[in-house]
């Protein structure tokens, strides 16, 4: 054991037997010695999908976590090789299969910035509306989440009630609940009704009120902070050096969105604040994720306010399908609707890097193009990836029991994590 | 064409490793040699006028026709300037090799397992190199290769519980 997981180990055992919870007396001979080695999953509930974890015990401490992905590989980035532009929309929804809404939202701007296009002023306002609907969406389903692998399973159904809400709204917005292929490149599939506007005021007028009814069975829950605090500790400059982004950088102090870094859709229109942690312990995490779930309500609340009208998709020949009523009845609409759909649109050769800050870290997309319509190349940059490449050092020094918390801390979903 | 001024120190620091550098659509990309690579993020690391402390990926592209076939592709971020910087180095199919840079950002580790998974470029000095997302007994070669075909190489057709239906047909 190293001196600093050791320290860790120290600083864990301190906050347990603060709660209540004896810590063992080393200085008791022990019976049995040897180091213990366990698999964790790849079908345990709380692996947020397939995901295995090898522990190299010593009692109940971890020494080692190897983390062995790889169970829902579905070979994405190869795929997208073969098909056009637009065929890959459908494919973002079933990486991070939880939050549909903002892997399309980071892919489509990757392509818009390939092919440098402005989408219209509605359209941003729509988009950052339901990619902030679609972050409360993700922050609840993880308040319950990890409140339930904790053990708090209250927690799971009030978040849950609220989550339902919003799936209806996309439901009603877009015909589905997960798998929303909303997004278009150039604008968005179809216009808010004022219907589905008054719906969100509605929902959004006591949202914080339900916030609280969440934090009255958190924030003062001895069991949940005994198992939040102190807990997977990370400092702001391992939590850089390792590229973690989200609410884990934030967590450890680290001022980084990229909603204010490079503003995007209609962010920098809007009054809102970056919520930043100080201990990057996991109990900061989850305070970080409930402010930006009332933050997200501020930006839906004014982007509401704000709506422009106008029209919501760009009238680009290159990318827009024409009316649907003019293809049946027009030479030239028609075999423009063929040719988009059989060869997709051709993109300027070069290669770009487009990242975005969905609600679990900076999702990028890094597509080369060669001058055809299908991607030459296109890599996702997935925050849970890249997150799991810390769980080693985050879980070392800790209990079995609070790896499931470290898992849960990432908000990691294997879809994205093994794309 | 006038470089962009990270470039130009790049270049000035490091004159025989400096290849090319392109600024296209606000994306700066700088390929070097691949034997500098190493003092080259070191330098983008450590120099204060630098200050890429972030890693954001690590990835590969397949140009088989091109006589350094492999491309490796570094991307950073400096959190205190904002800027972004993209680093690439060409690798060839015979020497299938870089040097690695986990010894400067740790989370490095992961993401070059997966471009030598993915690709099979080797990683010196790498502290685990082995695959990551495909299976750790997989020899069929390396999928995002451009010569590797979509539906792959058979192996998945000896899986017992694949139904006959679904089967490839014998070639």
């Amino acid at each position: 054991m190293t001196t600093d997981a050791k320290q860790k180990a120290g600083e864990s055992a301190a906050e347990h037997s603060g709660a209540g919870v004896p810590v063992p007396n080393r200085t008791l001979p022990l019976l049995r010695t040897e180091k213990l080695m366990l698999n964790m999953g790849p079908q345990h509930p709380s692996t947020h999908g397939v995901l295995k974890i090898i522990l190299d015990l010593e009692g109940e401490r971890v020494i080692k976590a190897t983390p062995v992905l790889g169970f829902l590989h579905r070979g994405v980035e190869k795929l997208a090789e073969d098909g056009t532009y637009h065929q890959f929309i459908p494919h973002t929804d079933r990486l991070d299969y939880v939050c549909a809404m903002y892997n399309n939202f980071a892919y489509v701007r990757a392509v818009e910035k390939l092919l440098d296009m402005k989408v219209p002023d509605r359209a941003e306002y729509l988009r950052t509306i339901v990619a902030e609907v679609q972050r409360i969406i993700g922050h609840l389903f993880w308040l319950g989440s990890q409140a339930l692998d904790i053990g708090a399973m209250t927690v799971f159904f009030y978040t849950f009630r609220e989550r339902e809400v919003l799936l209806d709204f996309f439901d009603d917005l877009c015909g589905a609940r997960l798998t929303t292929s909303w997004y278009r490149i150039g604008g968005v599939e179809n216009d808010i009704s004022p219907k589905l506007i008054g719906d969100l005021r509605k929902f959004l007028e006591n949202f914080n009120e339900k916030l609280d009814e969440y934090n009255a069975l958190l924030e003062t829950n001895r069991i949940w902070l005994a198992r939040t605090k102190n807990i997977a500790v990370i400092s702001a400059e391992d939590a850089i050096n390792f590229g973690l982004s989200g609410p884990t950088l934030r967590g450890s102090g680290v001022d980084y969105d990229l909603r204010k870094y490079e503003p995007y859709g209609a962010y920098d229109k809007v009054q809102w604040d970056v919520p930043v942690g100080k201990n990057g312990d996991t109990y900061d995490r989850y305070w970080i994720r409930i402010l930006e779930m009332k933050e997200s309500a501020k930006i839906v609340k004014q982007c509401l306010d704000q709506l422009p009208a106008g029209p919501y998709m760009v009238e680009d020949p290159r990318v827009t399908l024409p009316p649907k009523d003019k293809v049946f009845t027009n030479l030239e609409h028609m075999i423009r609707q063929f040719k988009l759909f059989t060869e997709g649109f051709r993109t300027p050769p070069g290669e770009i890097y487009c990242g975005t800050e969905a609600h679990k870290g900076e999702l990028g997309f890094y597509i080369v193009s060669d001058g055809s319509g299908k991607p030459y190349r296109l890599k996702i940059r997935a925050p849970s990836f890249i997150h799991m490449g810390a769980f080693d050092y985050m879980a070392r020094g800790y209990m079995i029991a609070d790896i499931v918390t470290i898992f849960g801390t990432y908000d990691i979903v294997m879809g994205e994590c093994d794309r | 064409m006038t470089l962009h001024p990270t470039a130009e120190k790049i270049q000035g620091k490091f004159p025989e490793a400096f290849v090319s550098s392109k600024e296209w659509r606000g994306d700066l990309a700088v390929t070097v040699k691949k034997a500098a690579i190493v003092p080259v993020c070191r330098y983008l690391h450590d120099d204060p006028e630098m200050d890429f402390d972030y890693i954001i990926h690590v990835s590969s592209v397949d140009y088989p026709e091109d006589e350094a076939r492999f491309e490796v592709v570094y991307e950073f971020y400096s959190l205190r300037r904002r800027q972004r910087i993209r680093i690439k180095a060409r690798v060839t199919e015979e020497d299938c090799a870089i040097d690695s840079v986990t010894g400067i950002w740790k989370g490095a580790d992961f993401m070059e397992r997966e471009v030598f998974d993915m690709m099979g470029v080797r990683f010196n000095h790498h502290p685990d190199l082995r695959r990551i997302l495909m299976p750790d007994e997989y020899d069929e070669g390396y999928p995002l290769r451009k010569d590797f075909p979509l539906a792959g190489k058979g192996w998945r057709d000896t899986f017992e519980f694949i139904t006959e239906g679904s089967r490839k047909k014998a070639t």
